[in-house]
């Protein structure tokens, strides 16, 4: 095994000051939970990192897995060594032997942190380098541009040698920032929403609204595959609602209005996600939304819609343009789920011409001449239906028709 | 009754059977229908699709089903270069192929392209380097099949398709139609872009045909009509028969290290029968697939042969089944420099997982009665 070892480097919960160590230890979990499949894996915490002990396990899996948890900044693979001169030096030239891809410079970056180790960085770089350059008489020094940088850490426990820093996704581990519902379409920008708010920290529980028989089952299967998808992220399971909407979407069409319809349904979603989150005890609900995407994106629609719940609303992609979300969808892994062609509700009995600029006064005015409103808004809160969703889970094709008959 | 047919086609797997029986019986409703019966048929096809692609370890491409390797052949070659001829329209194949490469490149020939059949070695194979000599600025397709299906001789895919991988332009077909289930393919790392595979082949059942198609390439449709099979192929799917033909191709691959060291042991038990019978002579040389040996009596008309060995309860072949009923010499003994009537008097024997030392036991001596009993009236009959 080239690499024993593979650091993890935090990120924004170092700024954290007091609440350092109630991260840190969240973080452990986190990795631990991620790691659960593997046998014999061992952890050593210090400064700012941990150390994930492969105990023989080939590092690309464990290192694909980690550097999609929040809360971590950079993952490197690391060959550990004990704190000899000699050793570091063996072990930096065997890195540098295996490495795939000859490379024709390269450069030593030695850190000496634990300062009673006898040369100090600048002798470390000459030394380990001389080494490597007498091994590999190919091989040149650049100090500004090199292919490789060879990085020797020394540190009171160990010193640890690698090259190779992989980019982690950043944020907060998961659930240390409250929770909060998710407002999930179907659509290209609400899991991207969803796995923004999950890097910050939160946890979501996901809502989905369906309109049977004007959806199809379809449409469903896939919201129950991105929720999936996002609970691979976060390492736990996530919580689905499916509420059941035809009802009041039936008769918020039949209200005559048909500028202000998404207005109106756009107003009962948030009436019935905010009662979904006092029940679950979630603070916020976090949308997609995107300014000016459509009509009902537009400031002066979200002010009319918005006004419908108290409770904070987040809207991580307010600012983005579609292709960045785009991009992040396809880097989440949502993007191919998310344009499958089925229809959600948003899409079904849409007006020639929405409004973007909706009248509050007038939009309040037909609510309250809507014979049962508050009882649909119960009674869809009340059908709603919930599913505890993991990425194990098996998904409708892979559990298709009988196990015996593949 | 000894059964040494399997290239033609092979007994299905008793599970795959029910598979198909079962399947049959309860999801008849058609995979495209909006209604649940529907939406389950359609995800049986995808769990199917997710098998295959499983089994074969593909990522970077679909699998489409057909009905068999025969409309895979046709929809690859015909589909790629009907589809591309803006491009160029120079095709490279080789003169050994199936009938339903082979005429498929005729047929393409007479709409305009240009057809490069590249020549084999005595022993049955391409070489590398001719491939890549015959590629010219116009070149859009090469199809070379893995394993021949009557020589049984194992064409060099993996170099071929990793040259070729400096080629962007043109695409890489591999017929594996009597390679899968018997030997290892690794199509994205050999750089194969469309591979075609036929279930009735490995223990599936008849009527469904496997084709690969890495992701980005499009198809000029056989067929109009709906838009099944991801617009490539129209025309309602065989559910019963993709469901167990998916369970065919894993439990032949499941199997099939085993099956190899079986069938090489077998071969090589035949392969000394054979050179210890004075009047047959083995065809096609080293490396072959471990399931197939081939021999001709030079100046017999095969089918006499295939007859009598019936009369001793042996179902062989003579070439390939497609073509078995016209009798001209075998273009693929031609090509392999076989005299006329060598390439006249081929034999095919090809095994299965049923058969032991014995049945070659069996085998080997019913053949040297056949032979004993030709032997007086050679070159009279032909």
């Amino acid at each position: 095994m080239l690499y024993d070892q593979i650091v993890l480097r935090y990120g924004d919960l170092m700024v954290k000051g007091r609440n350092r160590n109630k991260f840190e230890k969240r973080m452990l979990e986190q990795v631990k939970q991620a790691l659960v499949a593997y046998e014999n894996i061992a952890y050593f915490k210090s400064f700012g990192r941990l150390y994930v002990k492969l105990n023989g396990h080939p590092y690309e899996p464990v290192a694909d897995r980690l550097k999609d948890l929040f809360g971590i900044v950079s993952l490197s693979p690391v060959r550990s060594t004990e704190l000899d001169l000699e050793k570091i030096r063996e072990a930096a030239l065997t890195l540098m032997q295996a490495l795939p891809e000859k490379p024709a410079t390269f450069k030593v970056s030695a850190k000496r942190a634990w300062k009673k180790f006898p040369h100090n960085s600048q002798e470390m770089n000459h030394l380990v380098g001389g080494h490597v350059l007498r091994a590999m008489p190919d091989l040149k020094v650049n100090v500004s541009k090199p292919d490789v940088e060879l990085r020797v850490d020394i540190q009171e426990e160990a010193t640890y040698v690698y090259h190779e820093v992989i980019a982690g996704a950043g944020g907060f581990p998961f659930a240390s920032n409250g929770k909060a519902m998710l407002l999930l379409s179907g659509g290209i920008d609400s899991p991207v929403a969803g796995w923004l708010a999950l890097r910050k920290g939160l946890e979501v529980e996901a809502v989905h609204f369906h309109s049977y028989p004007f959806t199809s089952e379809q449409a469903k299967d896939k919201v129950i595959e991105l929720t999936k998808r996002l609970s691979y992220f976060s390492g736990e399971p996530i919580k689905l609602h499916l509420v059941p909407f035809t009802d009041i979407q039936t008769t918020l069409v039949q209200a005559k209005s048909d500028n202000l319809i998404i207005t109106l349904m756009r107003r009962a979603m948030l009436r019935i996600t905010e009662q979904l989150a006092l029940r679950n005890g979630a603070n916020g609900i976090v949308t997609g939304e995107s300014l000016g995407q459509v009509a009902s994106q537009t400031l002066p629609s979200m002010n009319v819609i918005g006004r419908a719940t108290q409770l904070p609303q987040l809207k991580p992609l307010i600012m983005m343009d579609k292709h960045e979300i785009i991009r992040l969808a396809e880097r989440i892994g949502t993007y191919e789920t998310s344009i499958l062609p089925y229809e959600d509700c948003c899409t079904l009995f849409l007006p020639k011409s929405p409004s973007t600029n909706p009248n509050l006064r007038i939009t309040e005015k037909i609510e309250s001449l809507i014979p049962s409103y508050n009882q649909l808004i119960a009674a869809a809160v009340e059908g709603t239906e919930e599913l505890l969703l993991t990425p194990e889970l098996q998904t409708a094709v892979q559990s298709a028709g009988e196990d015996s008959w593949f | 009754m000894l059964y040494f047919d399997h290239c033609a086609s092979t007994p299905p797997y008793d599970e795959v059977v029910q598979t198909m029986m079962e399947v049959m019986r309860s999801q008849y409703a058609n995979p495209s229908s909006l209604h649940r019966l529907g939406a389950d048929a359609d995800k049986l096809i995808e769990r199917s699709r997710a098998l295959v692609a499983q089994q074969l370890q593909t990522t970077k491409g679909e699998w489409i089903f057909t009905s068999g390797g025969t409309e895979s052949n046709n929809l690859a070659i015909k589909g790629v270069a009907r589809q591309y001829q803006g491009r160029g329209k120079h095709l490279i194949t080789t003169q050994i192929e199936h009938a339903s490469v082979y005429e498929s490149f005729k047929q393409l020939e007479q709409e305009g392209f240009r057809v490069t059949y590249l020549p084999v070695d005595r022993s049955g194979h391409v070489r590398p380097e001719h491939v890549i000599e015959a590629i010219t600025d116009e070149t859009i397709l090469v199809s070379i099949m893995h394993v021949n299906n009557e020589l049984g001789t194992i064409q060099p895919i993996e170099e071929i398709g990793m040259r070729l991988k400096q080629y962007p332009k043109i695409l890489f077909h591999v017929d594996a139609v009597q390679s899968i289930g018997k030997l290892p393919i690794a199509i994205e790392q050999w750089g194969i872009d469309l591979l075609s595979g036929s279930a009735h082949k490995l223990r599936g059942p008849k009527g469904v045909g496997f084709l690969y198609l890495r992701s980005g390439i499009t198809l000029y449709p056989l067929f109009t009509g709906g838009t099944q099979e991801g617009k490539q192929r129209a025309g309602t799917q065989n559910v019963p028969g993709i469901v167990a033909s998916a369970k065919a191709l894993r439990m032949s691959l499941e199997s099939q290290t085993q099956r190899n060291q079986k069938h090489a042991s077998l071969k090589s038990q035949l392969n000394s029968i054979i050179d210890d019978i004075p009047e047959l002579k083995r065809n096609g040389g080293e490396p072959s697939s471990s399931h197939i040996v081939h021999f001709s009596y030079p100046g017999m008309k095969p089918e006499v042969i295939i007859h009598m060995l019936e009369q001793h309860g042996i179902m062989a072949s003579t070439k390939s089944a497609c073509s078995s009923k016209d009798d001209k010499p075998s273009r693929v003994l031609l090509a392999i420099g076989a005299s006329h009537e060598q390439a006249t008097g081929g034999i095919r024997i090809s095994f299965g997982d049923e058969h032991a030392e014995r049945d070659i036991a069996a085998l080997g001596t019913a053949l040297r009665l056949v032979v004993e009993h030709l032997k007086p009236l050679e070159r009279r009959l032909t």
